[in-house]
């Protein structure tokens, strides 16, 4: 029953570990072009929390009207440039 | 299974080991052009694979090990140690991680199981920092296995084996108890995986915000499941341990803390990041330091350096554990100098009337707050190195210094939710904090007025407990307001959208007010406690804390084991009658007497000399706690135990039947007599106020916790296909829908 046991978990982790090997590949998900839109599109999320944010701190007082503006007119730029890496990203593909 | 168990051991550590060099040899070659970056990339995922398949194959050895004590096989040295079959299933359960070997396989198992989550949700994130991060984190999956298979391996066997095992030690088994160590092993293990991603941006130099975002709800989750542990513990040592403090300062205490509060430091400061691109070496460094904090308080817990209670004991791992430390501690310093011009900030603070600005102080606090524990926790160790003495210091000791550091976290806790990111006008700081201030200030002079001038610390404590109270009420408010202006719903669907919205920014402020809610607790029970030992003989009484308290009659009993033979153990005990402002109430209290397997105990006597614990009578109210403990006299049952043990001893005619009988019917005798002749008992009495107060917070906190985890709503992340400008505004417009 042991040596059964151990045969069974031995076989089974050497063939998930050897699998990309044989393959001769990493998965899908790492290649370089998925790898750099995920990277962006998790900026890009971060940069729209970001104008959320500081549109929320506005809108409850926290931020004078012409901070705001100048703020959000920097974090949209940013975010605009994202947007155009993406797009930039979807052409080369 | 014990053969199986050990192989597999051996297994895990060559996996952890071909995993962490595939990974750095797949990193190294990924770079390369054409053939030589695919098999990189190829390699790299063997790695990830190889931590997948370590968490399969510790999984099968925790089974087997499992298994092991749900049967009762005492051919497993573990098991015959730490259960028995009188030990309820229960417990029996969760048995395996209350011994060292146990508990070790339990945290490798956790350090895979939540390595491989990271690894697989990010696999397509972080694509340079990852190998590394891996190659880490199999590392010190590595170290843990070879713990196990060299120094303490949890499939030793026993033979000849064992009719009967020795149970699980009787201050064990409550229920807290159980899930206080899977909670503080899953904190310890989460907070890895954050170290591992940041010697993983030191190394590649990707030290913008993009690891701190894949890391974050790892971090997250480390901090929850931490401050769950530190919180059951707490609970656990108030209603357990018969002392009626829920924290004493203790060094294990003390090391689960302390990475609890770096790690609060840096989740705070992770948003100045990710906002401002600023902190970058000071959020790596503080990482790492909760990395190491973590590894710090499993080394205390296990290396017997400092006495505990909550300690495993003595024992070898000491100086594996200091040589991993030592080597991560250099290493990870290196690291951060060698690569300090790449961590510049992108700005510099706008204004000191900024979040960040007050970030950055409650940073400066929560650490000062961590190197106050850790100099106090190490104490001992330090003088002894300079005067040869080992000598502690004690609560009065931290509180002389924590108490100060908590109380400016506090105030800031409360400015920090009223700023704006950048800068904050004075008009508008005004507006944000006069209502606040002004509740502040008001429960101050109402709380001097009803004469609570004699305790100022705790005075400060409710004042600007108020003030922040005031501040999330307020942001809530304010918020709701802002929505319904732009929306139209109702007041309560505003405000679940709202908090829906921006969980990070909400269930952060729920959390505030919940560790205001459980710090008001601390103040007001340790401020204002009355405590009290007396001694009452059945039918007398005393005043203690506004309560008169009788001692109504003693109470004794068996309890038998689940298996329907043996004797679990025996209850002897007091019925109270409390009586407060005419109302009238029964608290019971007992202790409870496990037998002990010492061979040099009589039959009768190890009844009675074995572990003992304290069955707390405890009245919870939202304004106080009565809390009382019994310590029963047995000292007139002395005589009859020397005897009964001198009977057994020569009644060696009896079969194990017989005297199985017969030892039931002279213990029945000696608990009956104690319910008749008890002489007086001691009685520790604890009138604290707000205790209950201290659960609420942390359910508050969790509550704010658990939402700032959970991910955005779905559509949240939909990517739009259109012309960018009007894209942004679509996309943008999500916030308020």
């Amino acid at each position: 029953m042991d040596v059964v046991l151990v045969l069974v978990v031995v076989a089974a982790a050497v063939i998930l570990i050897v699998a990309p090997l044989r393959l001769g590949r990493g998965n899908r998900g790492e290649a370089p072009v998925g790898a750099q839109r995920a990277e962006l599109e998790a900026a890009k999320e971060a940069k729209y929390r970001e104008i959320r944010d500081a549109e929320l701190d506005y809108r409850t007082g926290k931020l004078a009207r012409e901070d705001w503006q100048q703020l959000d007119r920097e974090l949209k730029a940013d975010a605009l440039e994202l947007l155009q890496q993406l797009d930039e990203l979807d052409r080369v593909r | 299974m014990l053969t199986a168990g050990r192989v597999l051991l051996v297994f895990a550590l060559a996996i952890a080991l071909y995993g962490a060099v595939a990974s750095l040899y797949g990193a190294r070659i990924s770079n390369r052009v054409g053939l030589g970056g695919r098999s990189g990339r190829a390699w790299i995922a063997s790695g990830r694979h190889a931590v997948y398949a370590l968490f399969g194959v510790l999984a099968v050895c925790f089974v087997i090990l499992e298994a092991a004590f749900l049967r009762s096989d005492f051919s497993f040295e573990l098991v015959a140690s730490h259960s028995s079959t009188t030990t309820p299933a229960f417990y029996q359960a969760t048995a395996i991680w209350s011994s060292q070997e146990g508990s070790l396989l339990f945290w490798a198992l956790l350090l895979s199981g939540w390595s491989s989550a990271i690894l697989f949700l990010s696999r397509a994130r972080a694509r340079e920092i990852a190998p590394y991060a891996t190659a880490v984190l199999l590392g010190i999956a590595a170290f843990f296995c070879g713990l196990l298979v060299f120094l303490e391996t949890p499939f030793g066997r026993l033979t000849p084996t064992p009719i009967e095992g020795a149970g699980l030690n009787p201050l064990l088994r409550h229920p807290a108890m159980m899930f206080h160590p899977p909670m503080l092993y899953s904190g310890y293990t989460l907070f890895t995986i954050p170290f591992a991603f940041a010697v993983g941006a030191l190394i590649t130099r990707r030290l913008s915000a993009d690891w701190l975002r894949t890391v974050r709800p790892f971090a997250l989750a480390a901090w929850l499941c931490l401050g769950i542990g530190i919180v059951l513990g707490a609970r656990w040592s108030y209603s357990e341990l018969g002392w009626g403090g829920y924290w004493g300062w203790d060094a294990v205490e003390n090391a689960s803390l302390m990475p609890w509060l770096v790690g609060t430091a840096f989740l705070h400061s992770a948003m100045v990041q990710e906002k401002r691109g600023m902190l970058r070496m000071w959020n790596v460094s503080l990482v790492l330091a909760t990395g190491i904090l973590a590894l710090l308080g499993t080394f205390l817990v296990r290396s017997g350096i400092l006495n505990s209670i909550h300690a495993f004991g003595a024992s070898t791992l000491g100086i594996p554990f200091l040589v991993l430390i030592s080597v991560l501690v250099v290493g990870c310093v290196a690291l951060v100098v060698s690569r300090a011009p790449h961590m510049q900030s992108e700005h510099r603070l706008d204004s000191l009337l900024s979040r960040e600005a007050i970030f950055l102080l409650n940073n400066l606090a929560l650490v000062g707050l961590c190197f106050v524990i850790l100099w106090g926790t190490f104490f001992p160790l330090i003088s002894e190195a300079f005067t040869g003495e080992q000598s502690s210091v004690g609560p009065p000791w931290f509180g002389k210094y924590t108490v100060p550091l908590a109380l400016v976290l506090v105030l800031l806790s409360g400015l920090g939710p009223a700023l704006a990111w950048r800068r904050t006008t004075a008009a508008n700081l005004r507006r944000e904090l006069m209502a606040p201030v002004a509740i502040g200030v008001a429960t101050l002079v109402v709380l001097l007025a009803a004469g609570v001038e004699r305790r100022a610390a705790a005075l400060a404590m409710f004042s600007l407990g108020a003030f922040v109270l005031a501040v999330v009420v307020q942001e809530f408010a304010r918020g709701v307001r802002a929505r319904r202006a732009m929306t139209d719903e109702g007041i309560p669907r505003a405000a679940v959208s709202l908090v829906r919205r921006n969980r990070r920014r909400y269930g952060g402020y729920i959390v505030h007010a919940g560790v205001i809610v459980l710090l008001v607790g601390v103040a007001a029970s340790s401020s204002f406690q009355k405590a009290d030992d007396v001694r009452l003989a059945p039918g007398e009484q005393a005043r203690i804390g506004g309560y008169d308290i009788r001692y109504v009659r003693p109470t004794s009993e068996i309890d038998v084991a689940s298996d329907g033979k043996s004797l679990e153990k025996i209850n002897l005990g007091a019925d109270l009658q409390v009586r407060r402002d005419g109302k009238v109430s029964e608290l019971h209290t007992e202790r409870s007497y496990f037998p002990s397997n010492s061979a040099g105990l009589g039959a009768v006597s190890r009844y009675f000399e074995g572990e003992s614990t304290s069955e707390v009578g405890l009245r919870a109210g939202l304004g106080h706690d009565l809390w009382t403990a019994v310590a029963p006299d047995t000292s007139f049952l002395d005589d009859t135990i020397a005897r009964g043990d001198r009977v057994f001893a020569a009644a060696t005619k009896l079969s194990v039947e017989e005297r199985s009988a017969q030892l039931a019917t002279a213990l029945n005798l000696l608990t009956a007599r104690y319910q008749v002749d008890a002489p007086p008992a001691r009685f520790r009495v604890l009138v604290s106020p707000l205790v209950t107060w201290i659960w609420v917070g942390a359910l508050i906190v969790f509550a704010g916790g658990v939402i700032a985890i959970w991910p955005p709503p779905a559509g949240a992340t939909r990517r739009v296909r259109a012309p960018e400008a009007a894209r942004l505004a679509r996309e943008l417009g999500r916030a308020w829908r």
